[in-house]
């Protein structure tokens, strides 16, 4: 079941093609209808287009010092909480991280419990899960909640009453591939991630029926043309075709069985030019001279044609990476006026700390700047289209692993692995024409080394040391970003790394959570602060908005843990003070615990 | 099953049968090192230790074992074996494991389930990034547990001993 034939492919898009006048429409229409109003939160994304923007404005810059906690409801999980609830009409639907809880709760009684849903799932999956069991929350179609469980299983459940209505197994956790993503909704079809990127997982994307769970196609993100679904003359990187073999001709043997390239990040769509966006991860193993090639097609931009997985475009960030700099961050789909012209444009925030803007419909890059100015390890993407190394970073050979070479240590990299923005998602608003991105400021000392693999066993081969870049202390910035200039437009310095999915509303106010638990609005315009609160745990989750009973609330899941909770459990280590002077940088655990809470606001009657 | 060093696989197959006995960890003991064995050094009682010199210089286990940790052990336990938000600190579990627990624990893995939270351990014994480095991370650990290697990379290391690299290679195959 691990290989697609070209011939299924197409098979399964003529099927497509042929129902598409009945019910997988019906499901397509609901969802392009649904998700433009803003009463409801349909997806996890918010809209296909992943802005996490929403035109409600009762709450404006004006009032949102008044915001209370309206009610709260605990899930009964105590580890990372990611992602945010769905709102369809008078239900919202919670989920948790292992053992995937899904909870309906009724909006009409202040989140009375309706229906609850809890897998049976093999603890063994826990391990084997890269920082944290979290979860990014569950998919809406067709009267149907999908749930990504832990060990890869994608159940679909009966929105009224929680009933198992179809059940399909993605991957295998004895080998390391584990579910960690939030599923999106197409049409007829479930688009499904895998993380594993740190067990040497060849990763890909499913589709699966939304009707019935039948597998339609997978596409890989390294290896043969046809796993990888190119088309060798039709796929094109910056405007040329990627010729035949693109994946396999970048790694050494047959290295690319074990590659990586995870998919776990968040997907969007543009209706219009069918096409599916997202990334993929890091290539395996984290030391580089053991996989010496561009490593294609790991840290890529992938542009793909919703109905038949077949891609159209491709881009590449990070060629032969060297520092983890996992390239599965959102794709936002934004039009705006670049040069005069006005562009169907994608933005996307780089954990490798470039902010890139291109044209969505053909891959074309216009902009690629650094949106943390600590950035070191590249001086800058070359943007000269007749160079031969046109779209590539200039690596500062000083932060090179790869040329430092094995069992030496690469000090004060900018931004660290965690990037200098990680799966935490950025919002656009229309209004002001910007970007507001939670943001890492971290640095680090990464040494590689040999490792060996073993299936279903950690394949990192890199031991790393994070701190604040020399001389500051924040470890994370909220900041607005102007993504046709590629410029940051403001900044507020937070102590630690904003890990929490941002939101922008009409109201004028972005909301954002802190790790220490404080839930933010900010003015978004300036980003002066205007409201806090602080919630009973750590937030890694996303802020999101709806409307009930003519009134808006607004809502987010605390409960620390992820990455976060990795490194800044214990708080970072400060190099530069002399080793064991820690005093500077406080333990994250001396501001919050463990929880697993959700705490949902509202302005005073 | 990686191919250990004999003494390894022995104290295994030991620390396995006297876990029956007596469950109670009952700690490492006095680290002072009183023995070396190119370049590892042995405690009293002949379990492997750390040896800091004046100038705060490890020796080379030690210094092996904060890199193998940090790539095999950081992702759960967190930097500087402190633990995170979902595994418990090595730092403090350390004061109360003997040599042999350790070996066991990270070989057979560990459940620990509640009605908080299920904290689930691998075993390791397939894991040649692991078990080919077992003394070093435990030297390492030993020593974050006796505060006498702080936390972060250490400044000052011995250089890697022959005989290191030679089991090294002989292990990782």
């Amino acid at each position: 079941m691990r290989r697609f034939s070209t011939k299924l492919m197409l098979a399964a898009g003529v099927s497509l093609s042929a129902a598409s006048f009945a019910g997988p429409a019906a499901a397509q229409e609901d969802l392009l209808k649904m998700q433009a109003n803003s009463a409801d939160w349909v997806m996890p994304t918010g809209t296909y287009d992943n802005h996490r923007y929403s035109a409600l404005k009762q709450i404006t810059a004006d009032n949102v010092g008044k915001l209370q906690a309206a009610w709260t409801f605990s899930t009964g999980v105590l580890r990372g909480h990611e992602g945010a609830p769905l709102v369809i009409g008078d239900v919202m639907y919670v989920h948790a991280p292992f053992p995937n809880t899904v909870y309906a709760l009724d909006l009409n009684h202040d989140g009375r419990i309706l229906w609850k849903y809890e897998p049976k799932q093999d603890p063994n999956v826990i391990p084997v899960m890269c920082c944290d069991t979290v979860n990014r929350g569950v998919a809406y179609g067709d009267g149907k909640i999908i749930l990504h469980q832990s060990d890869t299983t994608v159940v679909a459940l009966d929105a009224k009453n929680g009933a198992v209505a179809w059940s399909a197994k993605d991957g295998d956790p004895g080998k390391g591939e584990t579910g960690t993503s939030a599923p999106m909704i197409v049409k007829d079809k479930v688009y499904i991630g895998v993380s594993g990127g740190e067990f040497g997982v060849r990763s890909w994307l499913s589709a699966y029926s939304l009707k019935d769970g039948t597998l339609l196609w997978r596409a890989y993100s390294m290896g043969p043309d046809k796993e990888i679904m190119v088309d060798p003359e039709k796929t094109t990187q910056l405007g040329k075709p990627v010729g035949p073999d693109s994946s396999l001709k970048t790694w050494q043997g047959d290295q690319w069985k074990i590659g990586g390239g995870a998919t776990w990040g968040w997907y969007s769509y543009d209706p219009q030019l069918n096409l599916i966006y997202y990334g993929s991860g890091n290539p395996s193993t984290w030391n580089p001279r053991q996989r010496p090639g561009d490593n294609k097609w790991s840290m890529t931009i992938w542009a793909r044609d919703a109905d038949t997985g077949m891609a159209k475009w491709v881009y590449q960030m990070t060629p032969h990476d060297e520092w983890d700099y996992d390239g599965i961050n959102e794709m936002i789909l934004a039009d705006q006026q670049i040069g005069g012209q006005m562009r169907q444009t994608l933005v996307h925030f780089d954990r490798n700390g470039f902010g890139y803007t291109l044209d969505r419909a053909t891959g074309e890059l216009l902009v690629a700047a650094k949106y943390d100015p600590a950035v070191n390890w590249a001086s800058k993407v070359d943007m000269d289209k007749s160079s031969p190394t046109y779209g590539r970073p200039m690596v500062v050979s000083q932060y090179s692993t790869d040329r430092n070479g094995e069992d030496v240590n690469t000090a004060n990299v900018c931004p660290a692995a965690l990037g200098t923005k990680d799966e935490q998602p950025a919002a656009y608003s229309p209004d002001t024409g910007l970007f507001y991105v939670p943001t890492n400021h971290v640095c680090m000392d990464y040494e590689p080394f040999r490792v060996s693999y073993t299936a279903g066993q950690p394949y990192v081969g890199a031991t790393l040391s994070m701190y604040p870049p020399k001389g500051e202390t924040n470890m994370g910035n909220f900041i607005a970003w102007d993504a046709k200039q590629g410029k940051i437009v403001w900044s507020d310095p937070e102590q630690f790394s904003v890990w929490s999915g941002a939101l922008a509303t009409a109201g004028g106010v972005v909301f954002y959570g802190t790790l220490e638990g404080y839930l933010k609005a900010v003015d978004a315009k300036t980003g002066k602060e205007l409201y806090r609160f602080k919630t009973p745990s750590g937030i890694i989750g996303n802020v999101m908005t709806y409307q009930h009973g003519g009134k808006q609330y607004v809502a987010i899941l605390s409960g620390v843990g992820g990455w976060a909770g990795i490194g800044l459990a214990a708080g970072l280590t400060d190099p530069h003070a002399g080793l064991g002077a820690v005093g500077g940088y406080a333990a994250l655990n001396n501001y919050t615990a463990l929880g697993g809470q959700l705490t949902v606001f509202a302005l005073p009657n | 099953m990686v191919k250990m060093p004999p003494t390894v696989t022995k104290a295994i197959f030991l620390l396995l049968l006297v876990n029956v006995a007596a469950a109670r960890a009952d700690g490492a003991g006095d680290p002072a090192a009183i023995t070396s064995e190119g370049g590892k050094y042995l405690d009293k009682d002949g379990n492997p230790t750390f040896k800091i010199g004046p100038d705060g210089k490890v020796d080379y286990y030690s210094y092996a074992g904060f890199v193998r940790y940090s790539a095999n052990c950081l992702a759960c336990h967190g930097p500087d074996g402190l633990g995170s938000t979902y595994a418990p600190s090595l730092v403090d579990a350390m004061k109360r494991l003997s040599y042999g627990d350790f070996l066991a624990t990270v070989a057979g893995g560990k459940r620990d389930v509640s009605t908080a939270q299920t904290l689930v351990m691998p075993g390791l014994a397939e894991n040649k990034n692991v078990m080919c480095y077992i003394d070093a991370i435990y030297v390492y650990l030993r020593g974050r547990a006796d505060d006498a290697i702080p936390r972060g990379r250490p400044s000052l290391h011995d250089d890697k001993p022959p005989a290191y690299a030679i089991a090294e290679n002989e292990c990782m195959g």
